[in-house]
């Protein structure tokens, strides 16, 4: 057996953004969203790192990759300040509860 | 058999399967536990890659700080100690089927695509690269791209990401300073449509 190559890591990185995927459609909780969003952020990690070793992106993609944790890790303070505020006003953190805009 | 084979086979194992059981899960504290599994095993992929700066970087900021966020976050806003939010198992069962298709696609389509030729990579290009790449980043965010410049054919300079590190750099300082402001203490306003 050679080296791993490239298509069981994209494997992984795609059941990550799946799985993110359905944990942001299906959960109640706010903070299980997040949890989503982090994972599909996670999954892209893993192709662009993946892609960085085994082809010539380089060190292009690892750079991507950082800035992808940068943007989460900023991401995830606003989205729980949100949550924080959404709690203070509805004593609750269910997503089904945030319907004031509605049409 | 070789070492990073069985290596690889049990980061990929941790981490889909921590990825599933963050799904399944219905307790928000075990969902953040299930996740800082799979980012954990998703740091060990990042160490088989030769990522190790990433690597690092992946346990320190989001191990280490976004999840330590995301657990107070889920401290200062659980109604119970065990709070549960139920889906109605209807939609659970359609979520699952519909994340099945969407999965089978794009394994299928990974499956058929011929990376080898689709993607040329030139002969010793990843030789300097097994590790050790935290200098190599550090001169690419400062604007230098030793590892492409040197020894390029045309003598062409290819561009850093020093901007994109200014920008990304401010971007998270205004974000942070935002996320303070919106989440100082307030006075609790009384909701009128209490449910529990």
């Amino acid at each position: 057996m050679g080296e791993i190559g490239l298509k069981p890591y994209l494997l992984v990185g795609a059941v990550l953004f799946v799985t993110g995927i359905v944990c942001m459609a299906s959960k109640r909780n706010g903070i299980g969203v997040l949890m989503g969003v982090e994972l599909v952020l996670n999954g892209a990690n893993v192709n662009f790192v993946a892609f960085s070793r085994y082809t010539a992106l380089g060190l292009d993609g690892q750079i991507i990759s950082l800035f992808v944790i940068v943007l989460a890790a900023a991401e995830a303070a606003v989205a729980l300040a949100i949550a924080l505020n959404f709690y203070n006003n509805h004593l609750t953190i269910d997503v089904d509860r945030g319907n004031e805009l509605r049409g | 058999m070789s070492g990073e084979h069985v290596l690889f086979s049990l980061f990929a194992i941790s981490t889909c399967a921590s990825a599933v059981a963050v799904v399944v899960s219905q307790n928000i504290v075990r969902m953040a536990f299930w996740l800082i599994v799979s980012l954990g095993s998703t740091a060990g992929l990042f160490f088989l890659l030769h990522a190790d700066f990433v690597a690092a970087t992946q346990m320190l900021v989001y191990v280490g700080g976004t999840l330590v966020l995301l657990i107070f976050g889920v401290m200062l806003t659980a109604s119970g100690p065990y709070l549960r939010l139920k889906i109605p198992p209807g939609q659970g069962i359609m979520a699952a089927g519909i994340g099945c298709v969407f999965l089978a696609m794009i394994f299928v389509t990974v499956v058929a695509v011929d990376w080898n030729e689709t993607i040329v990579t030139p002969d010793g290009f990843n030789e300097p690269g097994a590790g050790n790449t935290a200098r190599g980043l550090g001169l690419s965010l400062l604007g230098f791209r030793p590892d492409k410049d040197l020894g390029a054919a045309d003598g062409s300079l290819s561009t850093g990401y020093l901007l994109p590190f200014e920008i990304i750099s401010v971007h998270l300082l205004v974000v942070l300073i935002g996320a303070a402001y919106l989440a100082r203490a307030k006075r609790r306003v009384a909701s009128t449509d209490t449910e529990n």
